[in-house]
């Protein structure tokens, strides 16, 4: 017997002493990201900043390829029961992460629970909602935002004589002088993005039923509307005129003919003006997306692309406490001014653009800043942005038909028409998906 | 009369083990596992399942891509296959007539098969670059409108160029192995009797050399069916228009991709019953006329 209770002191000591050195050694949490090259390693910066900054918590950032891939490999490990603690989610992918019901453990909560207040308002306005539910609250952490804007070859404008258009009407005014000139006057990186969902944000329009998937499962997508026809008739007959350039269906493809100066504006991402920098030759400025004056009288905010974080459901207290701390850090102002300088992206905080414009950021480059301001325009209800199922393959089956439609395979009308057919089912079918 | 009979009705049952083993693991449970997914319907993260019967085949045939894939996949096969067969065969008749420098030759000819599809493909990519790849600047100077980017036709071209020159080189071995196996005698006493070159080739030689032709066909089907997937994701992503967009391809991004776990599974098993009819089809039909 007292054999017994020795063994159980000596067992109850020991499992005190373990414990202890538990909680003496840092708790360690996984983030796996999308952000290959220099983005990659200024993430990896970002972590031994954190990691350095304090001793409870030990983060490891694991590059796990481009969006989809580390999508599809979160969704595996979470399936294998293996999840990291924090994944990295891009903008088409956010209807599938959110409508998993307990996947995630939604942001604003997390934050809340652990000591680290959430308030919505301290976020830019274009840029809080986007991973958010109806009323505000973020699933998501938006990490890497950014927005389409319009480059333009400054010489090239000059030799034309004109301005950048602020809307399509005055594109249509400018553009033969720059064709005059030499140039392909236009070309565009995304056209689902740029030309669909922005297009969209820009003029105010529904995109989907159910307040664009944010009230409920989205079934029906309002992409084939007049406006939309409308600007895809013109953008055709632009190209048959040669006021337009489409090279291809990849990013690259139609951003190469700006940087070769082939084409005197390209529409790209307030995020590309790094790279812009460094490839291009000549002096470029940056200006907000065109609009139709005819389709709005005022003009309205754009949404966000790039991805967001998102905490996965299921840690443990310790591993949920040391994500909310990381969120916090991540949200301090000078860690989202080292993210913005570093990779073009928007800052998320008011606090964070208010600390660059101090430090005199955008007198040294004003192109950083146009993303900020165009995302701060005013905000309409169909703005927020926009949660819709198999949103990936709707955007294959928008590209297949703009490639049919610029290369007069078919019209607009009846490309229109098979986007809305096919999005419908994709969207129908996502919907039983959902319970 | 007296049957013999192994004493050790154990052995080779034991024997088969391991080949029983990797076909399980690597081929049926696979298979077993698509099949199952192809009747249900499920969100991403696997947590509501439901079984739907055949709804997810149902949508394939109503989804307008698939037919395109479809077509491109029926077109893509067998032109890779065809070309890169005859080209592999004429190569392996002119090596084999070869006497002096024989190995260099047959050395330049075989290395593309150490080449990955996808390497093949990135190969291919900087070949077609718009203004700077020297194929795109020969091509253009040619006087063809060549635009890969945006035209089918042309972007169909550039994934079978670089998907038969990456398989000519393994059909080069085995026709060259083929027409080596085929003994001196035969060709002397055909020499005696004919002396055209092209009717010896035809008469004599080709239908000598079935066998292996048989044998590269089946696996040149397989090849452009599924070892294309690297060339199609480095150089067109299925595009433009969805022109150039594989079964294959599709089964990755509706899966991968799209995280559509039911209808991509159900466009395997529609895939894997297609190879395995093809495959049939050959072995009743074709290797009938052959003669071992």
């Amino acid at each position: 017997m007292r054999l017994m209770g020795k063994l159980a002191a000596v067992a109850v000591s020991a499992l005190t002493l373990s414990s202890a050195g538990s909680a003496l050694a840092a708790t360690e949490i996984t983030w796996w990201h999308a952000m290959g090259g220099s983005l990659g390693e200024t993430v990896n910066t970002i972590a031994k900043d954190f990691n350095a900054s304090q001793s409870d918590v030990m983060l490891t950032p694991i590059y796990k390829g481009g969006y989809e891939e580390t999508m599809t490999a979160s969704i595996a490990a979470f399936r294998a029961g293996q999840a990291p603690n924090i994944i990295q989610i891009f903008d088409a992918g956010a209807a599938t992460i959110i409508n998993a019901k307990g996947a995630v453990y939604p942001v604003a909560d997390l934050l809340n629970k652990y000591g680290v207040k959430f308030n919505k308002d301290v976020y830019i306005a274009g840029v809080r909602n986007f991973y958010a539910d109806n009323k505000g609250q973020m699933i998501g952490m938006p990490f890497n935002s950014s927005t389409p804007v319009l480059y333009y070859n400054k010489a090239a404008l000059a030799k034309a004589g004109v301005t950048p258009p602020k809307t399509w009407e005055e594109f249509e005014v400018i553009a033969p002088k720059l064709k005059a000139a030499g140039y392909v006057p236009l070309s565009q990186s995304h056209t689902p993005w740029i030309f669909s969902e922005n297009f969209h944000s820009r003029h105010n329009l529904s995109l989907s039923n159910e307040n664009n998937g944010y009230d409920g499962v989205a079934t029906k997508i309002n992409y084939n509307n007049k406006d939309m026809r409308h600007h895809f008739s013109k953008v055709k007959s632009w190209l048959d005129q040669g006021l337009y350039g489409y090279f291809g269906t990849k990013w690259n493809d139609n951003q190469k003919p700006f940087i070769d100066e082939e084409v005197a504006m390209w529409l790209g991402s307030s995020g590309s003006f790094g790279g812009l920098k460094k490839s291009a030759k000549f002096d470029f400025g940056t200006t907000y997306l065109p609009y139709w004056s005819s389709i709005v009288k005022k003009e309205y905010t754009t949404f966000i692309g790039g991805a967001a974080l998102f905490a996965f459901a299921g840690k443990s207290d310790a591993e949920n406490k040391a994500t909310a701390q990381f969120f916090a850090f991540l949200t301090k102002p000078e860690t989202q001014v080292f993210w913005h300088k570093q990779t073009g992206y928007v800052p998320i905080t008011k606090a964070a653009y208010a600390l660059a414009k101090k430090q005199g950021y955008y007198n040294e480059s004003p192109d950083a800043e146009v993303g900020i301001l165009q995302l701060s325009l005013p905000e309409g209800e169909n703005t927020k942005g926009y949660r819709l199922g198999y949103y990936v393959q709707i955007r294959e089956v928008m590209q297949r038909e703009y490639d049919k439609i610029f290369s007069g395979a078919t019209s607009v009308a009846d490309g229109f028409k098979a986007i809305e057919e096919d999005s419908n089912k994709l969207l129908a079918r996502f919907a039983k998906t959902v319970r | 009369m007296k049957r013999q009979q192994f004493q050790h009705p154990f052995l080779p049952y034991f024997l088969v083990v391991p080949q029983v083993l990797i076909i399980s693991i690597f081929f049926v449970w696979p298979a077993a596992q698509a099949i199952y997914q192809s009747f249900v319907l499920e969100d991403a993260f696997g947590l509501g399942v439901q079984f739907v019967w055949f709804e997810n085949y149902e949508s394939i045939f109503n989804d307008r891509q698939y037919v395109v894939s479809a077509t491109f996949t029926a077109i893509f096969s067998t032109l890779v296959a065809f070309f890169s067969m005859a080209l592999a065969l004429f190569l392996a008749v002119k090596a084999d007539g070869i006497l002096k420098g024989a190995t260099s030759y047959k050395i330049l000819l075989i290395w593309v098969y150490a080449v990955a599809p996808a390497v093949a493909g990135i190969v291919g990519t900087f070949l077609f670059t718009r203004n700077l790849g020297p194929l795109y600047n020969l091509l253009i100077a040619s006087g063809w409108d060549f635009n890969p980017q945006v035209n089918v036709a042309d972007a169909a071209f550039t994934v079978i160029l670089v998907s038969v020159w990456k398989q000519v080189s393994v059909n080069f071995i085995y026709f060259l192995a083929g027409l080596q196996s085929i003994p001196t005698y035969v060709r002397e006493a055909a020499l005696i009797d004919c002396k055209s070159n092209v009717r010896r080739f035809w008469t004599i030689i080709f239908p000598l050399l079935a066998p292996t032709g048989f044998f590269v066909l089946v696996i040149n089907i397989t090849y452009a069916f599924f070892d294309t997937f690297g060339v199609i994701d480095t150089m067109t992503r299925g595009s433009p228009a969805g022109g150039t967009n594989t079964l294959v391809y599709k089964v990755y991004q509706d899966g991968f991709l799209g995280l559509d776990l039911g209808g991509s599974s159900a466009q395997s098993v529609i895939l894997m019953i297609l190879v395995l009819v093809l495959t049939m089809v050959q072995f009743r039909f074709i290797e009938r006329k052959i003669h071992y």
